[in-house]
């Protein structure tokens, strides 16, 4: 009974949220949160006594004052977008993938396997295969939570936890054993083949444009296709969708599919776009940047694209500011918290807009 | 009076079969289950903040946070003072911060209470990376001491008995809290809250007052989990210190059914499977990866979580805010 009355207003919620795409309020709490966390930053920097104004003023110089600055901004910004929209496809469907570090991460390593293995294909078939295959294993790991959470109710967010730290175990043991570079000192897979490598448009990095694409695809397919129809109603309300016939298990593991394919992508465009290359230490946080990135941009493929380039130049500015002003780069993971923190208070979001406060998943499962 | 259901009591009787069989050497076997159980205890005690937080029906995933911002204040601080003691305090003191973090975005705020506890993880992990700085030690750990007579009993002694002050603190949590969730006002209390919080509620027990209280608490417990780890059992902080331990103890809270002592016997099982694995290797039985034994932990997560879902049944009320006059 409550639990009817509670689904019939999120589902209101959502419907108005759908037909009020750009409503103010909606784009206006991101930016205030952006910028009171970086005030509450400030005064963090203030009491380890550096200058927080050179800090910002050398990290957006560096991230968005030269044409230079901005091609590694966007570079930076790839896997974010694509972290950003897997995280948010999942919510999309009720489903809060953290695993997209993990999915990333295979999707990485398998995109760096295919980039060396089959040397001597020619450039446009060769990159398609090594995106393919990346994307394919970011699924196969996001498929596992999808299953058990749909077959035996086993709640995602601690499966994606968990296979995070797996797969992290097993690309660290592929790339120090099998997959290594032969006779280098570094634990690091070899450099991928020139066939394999994302061209650069000057200094525009064409992995960028393959996210947007995929951005807008997904907004497209969640917002005009049956399949996008399915994973939103499931998302909204289980039960509802149930009731309609609309199989909800595969829906679930197909959201999930879809989810980690996205984010094995921004592992393959990472590789052979910018790292050329499997490290151990690459890649670390992307995936929950994603969740941040996602939330930022109200859950919607194409809102987080800004979001993505906001956080990709902050990290492409991380390290120049510490030059300039000795703040510690990690001062972007504290500001993507804050920000999160901020975003998400519903104190915030009812100050600007009137609504309740909705539950995107409940207990463990079911 | 379930303590043990049937199938963790197979999975404890196999794993202390084996540990018998194989080690004959009865020096090694008791190293070995003293080794288990100090792997044991951060994850048990873990476990504990999630069993009060969600017998109110408040779902923490922010334990893994709330243990590495304890962690790391409790390193930096007995660092700063140069004892360990004020570390603790300090330590405990944040973590109940954190507690009542979480207690304001679930209870007052009425937010996702999966999200709120991945904004205190996410949030944890900024501020301790952020603020880390290298090189800083503490002046000493807590030692192991024997506790009289009772560290004289063949095998159980010097597994139990024989350790440092917050391992013995962390075991009477766990007992306290068995007792005191199935044995008292308050956790008859909390237990009616997390089932049907309504009832309680008509009944004259606040609902908010209460999951504010225990989710507070329970954060305090966290605080000792994360305190345990960085002066006692590591005696440094690292960043990303916690390693996944805060999401293993959920796991370990459900395969326990959300008992204490379940949840301690779970513990076990798995501080004992890492000592096995640790031992055989010293012993070059086998040689696995280091990957792998690093994995395992979360294998065996996913894989408990796989057998158990479904056949238990979590608190009624478990993830859903409550608001007053609700049915």
């Amino acid at each position: 009974m409550s639990e009817t009355n509670v689904d019939k207003k999120v589902v209101e919620n959502q419907s108005e949220k759908s037909t009020k795409k750009f409503d103010v309020g909606t784009w206006f709490i991101p930016i205030i949160a952006v910028l009171v966390a970086m005030a509450l930053a400030a005064i963090l920097i203030k009491l380890q006594g550096l200058n927080p104004i050179t800090a910002y003023k050398s990290l957006f110089k560096t991230a968005f004052g030269s044409i230079e600055g901005l091609g590694v901004t966007l570079g930076k910004s790839t896997p974010l977008v694509l972290s950003g929209l897997a995280v948010a496809v999942g919510l999309r469907a009720g489903l809060f993938n953290i695993g997209a570090q993990g999915q990333l991460l295979s999707g990485a390593l398998a995109a760096a396997w295919a980039g060396v293995t089959f040397e001597g294909l020619p450039g446009y078939i060769h990159i398609p295969i090594a995106l393919i295959i990346g994307a394919f294993f970011g699924s196969l790991v996001a498929g596992i939570s999808g299953f058990l959470k749909a077959y035996r109710g086993v709640h995602e967010v601690i499966t994606t936890i968990m296979l995070n730290s797996i797969v992290m175990a097993v690309a660290d043991y592929l790339a120090s054993g099998k997959l290594r570079e032969p006779d280098q000192f570094l634990t690091r897979t070899s450099e991928v083949a020139e066939s394999a490598k994302l061209p650069i448009y000057g200094n525009l990095p064409s992995g960028f444009f393959l996210a947007v694409v995929l951005a807008i695809s997904i907004w497209w397919i969640l917002g005009r296709t049956t399949s996008g129809f399915r994973i939103e109603t499931v998302g909204r309300n289980l039960h509802a969708a149930w009731y309609a016939g609309i199989p909800v298990k595969r829906t679930v593991i197909s959201a999930m599919l879809i989810s980690g394919a996205i984010a094995g992508l921004g592992g393959a465009v990472e590789t052979l776009g910018i790292t050329y290359r499997y490290a151990p230490a690459f890649n670390l946080g992307l995936g929950f940047d994603g969740i941040t990135i996602a939330l930022l941009g109200r859950v919607h493929p194409i809102g987080i694209t800004p979001g993505a380039i906001l956080i990709g130049g902050m990290r492409a500015g991380a390290a120049n500011m510490q030059f300039d002003s000795g703040v510690a780069p990690e001062l972007v993971d504290l500001l993507m918290a804050l920000i999160l923190l901020l975003v998400t208070a519903p104190l915030i979001t009812r100050f600007f807009k009137n609504s309740s406060s909705k539950s995107m998943t409940s207990g463990w499962g079911n | 009076m379930k303590m043990l259901s049937k199938r963790n009591g197979y999975f404890l009787a196999a794993i202390l079969a084996t540990g018998f069989f194989y080690f004959n050497g009865s020096d090694v076997t008791t190293s070995v289950y003293a080794t288990g159980t100090v792997f044991a205890l951060p994850l048990a005690l873990a476990a504990m903040v999630g069993i009060m937080c969600e017998r109110t029906g408040i779902v923490n995933i922010g334990i893994e946070g709330t243990m590495l911002i304890s962690a790391f204040v409790a390193f930096f601080v007995a660092s700063l003072t140069q004892n360990i003691v004020i570390g603790l305090i300090a330590a405990i003191f944040t973590g109940s911060m954190m507690g009542l973090v979480l207690a304001v975005m679930a209870v007052s705020w009425r937010m996702d209470q999966i999200i709120a506890g991945t904004i205190i993880n996410i949030l944890a992990t900024g501020l301790t990376s952020f603020l880390y700085v290298q090189g800083k030690t503490i002046p000493n750990v807590f030692q192991s001491f024997e506790i009289p007579l009772l560290s004289k009993i063949p095998f159980f002694g010097p597994v139990l008995f024989i350790h440092g002050a917050l391992t013995f603190l962390g075991l009477a949590i766990i007992l306290a809290l068995y007792v005191a969730i199935y044995h008292t006002t308050w956790g008859l209390r909390s237990r009616a809250v997390g089932e049907h919080p309504s009832s309680a509620d008509t009944a004259g027990v606040s609902v908010a007052r209460l999951r504010y209280i225990n989710v507070t608490i329970a954060g305090a417990v966290g605080a000792i989990a994360g305190a345990y780890l960085a002066l006692e059992l590591v005696g440094s902080f690292e960043r990303g210190f916690i390693a996944g331990k805060g999401f293993t103890a959920l796991a370990l809270m459900i395969f326990g059914r959300w008992n204490p002592l379940g949840a301690l016997a779970a513990a076990m099982f798995f501080g004992l499977a890492q000592a096995y694995a640790n031992q055989l290797m010293i012993d070059q039985i086998v040689n696995i990866p280091s990957q792998f034994t690093a994995a395992l932990p979360y294998i065996m997560t996913i894989i408990v979580l796989t057998i158990s879902a479904g056949k238990v049944r979590p608190p009624a009320a478990e993830g859903q805010p409550y608001e007053k006059g609700q049915v």
